[in-house]
């Protein structure tokens, strides 16, 4: 599985080296995460220990949901907990059990949900596309963290394995969160080509160095994946950016045929838009494309205080 | 009420807002990102909660013996020797943990593996200093 990182030769050389290192025995490959697509070994917590109702308004809260059997003489059975709501019964969300037959059904977690679909509910209701990482429709929260459904194995996933839609979004249906509000971030950064130079009549040159700069940050699908696991933007997501659009803003500071980088960072210097950022780097942990937001925003903010210093 | 009749009564209602929030806090799973990051914050507020003792500490020095002695006492019973191991350990968790932000400020070391790396450095630095701070106190008060 090799599909969510950029140069997979690369990372097959790194996971190599990290075997090698002494540095890195049995305790280091416990505890120290590598790559986003690791699951830990052991957990303490599944969750924090906080009310599950804690601050979640009476409409948002979850109740206990149906059971669906698997079908007769299945052998190989594995159960899947799966955020339900329908909007067009004015209930509240609920949380259904799918025991699902494994022999009969494919290895990723996309393929239980299709299997789910097809064969016991056909109103499990979510977005999917491409079923190989690169189209970034089927984000959700699995085991307790983001990730594509289309790259998770089942293999992977807890004994019982829970799922919910991206965290902190409006849900339209089962596991299809509104997006309106994130996109309507990304807008606001403006990620286009600004240039007040006429247009060329042939392509915009830049030098392989110059082409290097954006990589790690144009390979992004725009899955939210990081931005729903970002706390600080569970706190201020109507004010706060969150890593995925500053990500972007990155890449178009980052690239060479822009001119507009005085005027993307003026938009960008903000308590809010920026600097609601922590460095909790929970978005780095998760991204399914291996990308690095976290450091992309230090990047931002760090050229904002050079900048002034000029 | 179904969504279709809320907006049918009240159209000029944003449907938006009537539907349900996805949970967060309450399901995602504790990483050593996000918990490093809420102990730094708690850290600092018991930080500002130990200021405060030790701002009544010299006030109850400067007003003589008595309320000196009185507040002594309650430092060596067992409540005030848990909060001040509490606060030394605060102490250290948020010196390392700034130490940490100092390095992430100046755009370093923010590959995964490295993150991780610091995150239980921080981790085992600041249990070995706490446990050493409370080793050198009990030798100085024997």
């Amino acid at each position: 599985m090799s599909t969510n990182c950029t140069v997979p030769g690369d990372r097959q050389q790194f996971i190599l080296r990290c075997k090698a290192s002494p540095l890195t025995g049995s305790i280091g490959r416990a505890v120290i995460i590598r790559s986003s697509d690791q699951v830990p070994r052991s957990t303490l917590l599944n969750r924090f220990p906080v009310p599950r109702n804690l601050g979640v308004a009476a409409g948002s809260r979850i109740e206990r949901g149906r059971t669906w059997p698997a079908p007769a003489g299945a052998k190989r059975v594995k159960t899947f907990e799966i955020y339900r709501y329908d909007p067009d019964h004015g209930k509240n969300p609920r949380l259904d059990s799918f025991e699902v037959d494994l022999d009969d059904c494919g290895p990723m977690v996309l393929d239980v949900l299709i299997w789910i679909k097809n064969k016991v509910d056909p109103t499990l209701t979510f977005r999917r596309s491409c079923r190989e990482g690169i189209c970034g429709s089927c984000a959700m929260n699995i085991d307790g963290t983001n990730w594509l459904a289309c790259t998770r194995f089942v293999s992977e996933t807890r004994k019982r394995a829970t799922v919910y839609p991206l965290n902190n979004m409006r849900i339209i249906k089962d596991l299809v969160p509104d997006l309106t509000h994130v996109f309507a971030q990304y807008h606001l950064i403006e990620p286009w080509l600004k240039s007040s130079a006429p247009a060329p009549d042939r392509e915009r040159l830049q030098s392989p160095e110059e082409r290097r700069r954006i990589d790690g940050n144009w390979e992004c699908i725009l899955c939210f994946c990081c931005t729903s696991g970002c706390p600080s933007h569970w706190w201020n997501a109507d004010r706060f950016l969150g890593p995925a659009v500053l990500l972007q803003a990155w890449r178009w500071l980052m690239d060479s045929r822009d001119e507009a980088t005085g005027e993307r960072l003026d938009q960008l210097e903000d308590p809010f838009r920026l600097y609601r950022c922590h460095t909790i780097l929970n978005c780095t942990r998760t991204c399914p494309r291996g990308l690095n937001p976290g450091q992309a925003i230090a990047g931002i903010k760090k050229m904002l205080i050079e900048r002034k210093s000029l | 009420m179904t969504a279709q009749q809320q907006k049918a009564a009240r159209p000029h209602v944003d449907v938006r807002a009537t539907r349900p929030l996805s949970p967060h806090l309450q399901i995602y799973r504790p990483q050593l990102t996000s918990v490093l990051s809420f102990s730094h914050r708690l850290s600092g507020i018991v930080l500002g909660l130990c200021a405060l003792v030790l701002v009544a500490l010299l006030i109850a020095a400067a007003s003589g013996p008595r309320s000196y002695n009185a507040l002594h006492a309650f430092i060596q019973s067992w409540p005030g020797q848990i909060l001040l191991f509490a606060g030394t350990f605060a102490f250290f968790l948020h010196l390392c943990g700034g130490i940490r932000h100092l390095f992430w400020d100046t755009g370093r070391g923010f590959e995964l593996r490295t993150i991780y790396a610091s995150g239980w450095t921080v981790v085992a630095v600041s249990v070995t200093l706490t446990a050493i701070a409370w080793i050198v106190r009990s030798m100085l008060s024997r």
